[in-house]
């Protein structure tokens, strides 16, 4: 291993922040996506996947990613909820791969609901 | 880098280690495996996360959960419950002592919420064995800041302005000590770690060192520059063998990145640092005898002067400071002396970390602002004394401390506020104790520890702590005279004013304070022939109390000698013929029945 400059010690430092943040707090935003029995058969796991890859990918360190159980609207799933820190939450139904690629890019990073895919205001409670 | 949604973090400090933490590790990421969730959820070993009686413990980010006492057992259940559907667990939950909802979040848990983690910043947020996870919470920042925008001069005026007392017990300033070491024109110089954690019931320094060793390793790089050293040496008890195994780990990624060794970072400053094991000899946390051990030689403290600043290790000026003092330099030189001296009272600035054991219901590793009251560590934070006893007393310093009482409970623990008190912080140890506790026998497991311990060199401690234990065990059994208690306390302040080094100066301690704050119990044990705490078992009847005994039958059921004969609506009678005295009918006892 070739020794560190002062450079390389800021990269590394940049670099496992991004990964690492989540156990400081301090995020923006929060991306709940149940997965109830339901959820995980309608698949809920494939956008699980992707909003974890635009993450990945854009080097987002303030959205944190969770989930929850059944939210009890089996026949919608599967569902998303997007919550910006002060402001109401927003679930959407009935999503795919692309919309919810589409939903982190207006909703979670831009800030703008995308009416068009939105069940309601509000979400269950969690943790 | 790739990104998990959620991280867990097991602790495997030494007390959950124990506990099997390793074992659920490995179920862990079994079970994540197998229901595909490895690539989303991520688990990091870090080290001791503080909360000892409630490991093995895991703490899921990003949503803080606070899991307790897991088993492998049960990992397929939580895997299934939590990550894979998101439905916390609630029968692993927290719950406390006064409380009647489980806390699922670590933030609100009462343990916690009063601490202020200093030293221990990175417990339990990072991997203890991962370089780059120190490094992403602003490790080497501080050294990095310090060999290219700070002269040596300026660090140590920064460490003064802090206000930086050392952590090992006698809380002489730091920054004062590296200027010693740094005025003194030989070389080499040597930087010393003092990990040699030696006080009954300590395990700070165990916990900083498996928890974050390279803080400890920036400490130490950061005072080698300020005194232009080039060689650290790190002596830690061969007792902590994770301890080792992690330092070792840590050394070896921190030569690979160039952060010890040739050149540190480019800056042209050398600095290397390496591990000695000691043998297990207590008076080897002394500062000279450390260094003679260091040497290969008897560890002995030697006469002072010449300090070990002008003289010390192999004769060249040496700065030997504790694991912790070493651990809350980096964040002083990076945020500055002031922000380190913003907490704490006026002659101690910053936080301490104590080891909390002892009859309190939790257990575990603490840091708070210097200045905290002992009744908020001990309730606050120790969640208050189990089994609805009563508190009696804490011992803090370990065999160089004291026994403080209840109406002590409000004092402001800092270096002076305990000296006044006749105790010592020591490096922190702080044994609660409840009712059940006697004072005599207390002082006597201290002062046996002395004895043994004592390297031998001064009389006053090898042979004046002998004579007091012999004092005490004659009291303890019963043939104990009125001036005996005299005689401990002008042997003791003998002792304390004549003996050779730090060790023997505050060997007396647990019994002058003792005897200060429970003299009673002295004079029972003497004059009463009668152990109040029912401890002594010389000064124990054995008699069944009539009017007392619920004539249950417990005692009868706890006795292994079959001295006890009992019958239903009878109070229960001991054959002192058959009795072998051994405390199991008391402690079944609910009643308090027996004398």
């Amino acid at each position: 291993m070739a020794k560190l400059t002062l450079d390389d010690l800021k990269r590394i430092k940049e670099e496992v922040r991004s990964t690492t943040v989540l156990r400081d707090g301090g995020f923006r935003a929060r991306v709940n996506i149940p997965m109830g029995t339901c959820g995980i058969a309608a698949g809920a796991r494939k956008l699980m996947s992707v909003v974890l890859k635009e993450i990945e990918e854009k080097k987002i360190t303030d959205v944190m990613v969770t989930t929850s159980g059944c939210a009890g609207l089996c026949s919608r799933e599967p569902m998303a909820t997007v919550e910006i820190l002060g402001k109401p939450p927003v679930k959407y139904c009935d999503l795919n791969e692309e919309k919810m690629r589409e939903i982190f890019v207006h909703h979670v990073l831009n800030g703008e609901m995308l009416e068009a895919y939105a069940l309601a205001r509000g979400s269950e409670t969690t943790y | 880098m790739k990104t998990y949604r959620t991280h867990l973090m097991v602790c495997a400090g030494t007390g959950c280690v124990s506990c099997g933490s390793l074992s659920l590790k490995e179920r862990l990421e079994a079970e994540l495996k197998d229901r595909g969730l490895s690539d989303e959820v991520k688990v990091v070993i870090t080290g001791c996360n503080g909360f000892c009686a409630e490991g093995p413990i895991m703490v899921v980010y990003p949503e803080g959960i606070f899991y307790k006492k897991l088993t492998p057992e049960d990992i397929p259940f939580l895997v299934e419950e939590h990550f894979l559907k998101g439905r916390p667990v609630e029968k692993f939950l927290y719950t406390g002592p006064a409380i009647q909802e489980t806390v699922p979040l670590l933030k609100d848990i009462p343990f916690f919420q009063h601490q202020v983690l200093r030293a221990l910043r990175n417990r339990g947020l990072i991997d203890a064995e991962n370089i780059n996870e120190y490094i992403a919470r602003d490790g080497y920042a501080a050294l990095s800041k310090v060999l290219f925008s700070m002269k040596p001069e300026e660090v140590i005026q920064e460490v003064k302005i802090s206000g930086l007392r050392g952590r090992g017990g006698a809380g002489f300033p730091t920054g004062l000590k590296w200027e010693e070491g740094r005025r003194y024109d030989s070389f080499p110089k040597y930087v010393i770690c003092n990990g040699d954690e030696g006080d009954p019931g300590a395990f700070m320094d165990r916990s900083v060192l498996e928890a974050d060793p390279h803080s400890v390793l920036e400490g130490m790089t950061i005072c080698g520059y300020a005194l232009d050293a080039h060689q650290g040496y790190i002596y830690v008890r061969a007792e902590y063998p994770l301890a080792i195994h992690r330092l070792n780990i840590a050394i070896e990624q921190a030569r690979n990145y160039g952060l010890l060794g040739r050149d540190i970072l480019g800056s042209g400053f050398d600095f290397d640092i390496g591990i000695y094991p000691g043998a297990g000899a207590f008076v080897c946390g002394e500062s000279t005898a450390l260094m003679y051990s260091l040497e290969g030689k008897r560890g002995m403290p030697r006469i002072k002067p010449p300090r070990s600043t002008e003289a010390g290790l192999w004769g060249q000026p040496t700065v030997l400071n504790n694991v912790e003092t070493f651990a809350n330099v980096a964040p002083i030189l990076l945020k500055g002396g002031e922000w380190f001296a913003s907490l704490g009272t006026e002659g101690s600035k910053g936080t301490k970390v104590f080891a909390l054991t002892g009859t309190v219901n939790n257990v575990g590793l603490i840091e708070v602002p210097m200045g905290t009251s002992l009744q908020t560590i001990v309730y606050d934070i120790g969640g208050g004394i189990p089994d609805k006893r009563e508190f009696k007393a804490v011992q803090i310093g370990g065999p160089s401390g004291a026994c403080l009482p209840t109406p002590l409970l409000n004092i402001e623990v800092d270096f002076d506020s305990l000296d006044e008190a006749g105790a010592m912080m020591g490096s922190g140890g702080l044994v609660v104790m409840n009712d059940s506790t006697c004072m005599v026998d207390t002082a006597r497991f201290f002062t046996d520890f002395s004895v043994d311990e004592s390297c031998g060199k001064c009389v006053p401690c090898r042979v004046g702590m002998k004579v007091m234990l012999n004092i005490l065990n004659r009291i303890i059994m019963g043939k104990g005279e009125i001036e005996d208690i005299e005689r401990l306390e002008r042997l003791g302040q003998h002792i304390k004013e004549t003996s050779h080094c730090g060790l023997g100066k505050t060997a007396p301690n647990p019994v002058l304070s003792t005897i200060r704050y429970f003299r009673n119990e002295y004079e029972a044990h003497i004059q009463d022939k009668r152990c109040p705490a029912l401890v002594c078992v010389d000064l124990i009847q054995f008699r069944v109390d009539a009017e007392k005994c619920k004539k249950c039958g417990l005692c009868k059921k706890a006795c292994p000698a079959e001295a006890i004969t009992w019958e239903k609506k009878a109070p229960a009678v001991i054959d002192l013929e058959k009795c072998i005295r051994c405390r199991s009918c008391i402690q079944a006892c609910k009643f308090n029945a027996i004398e």
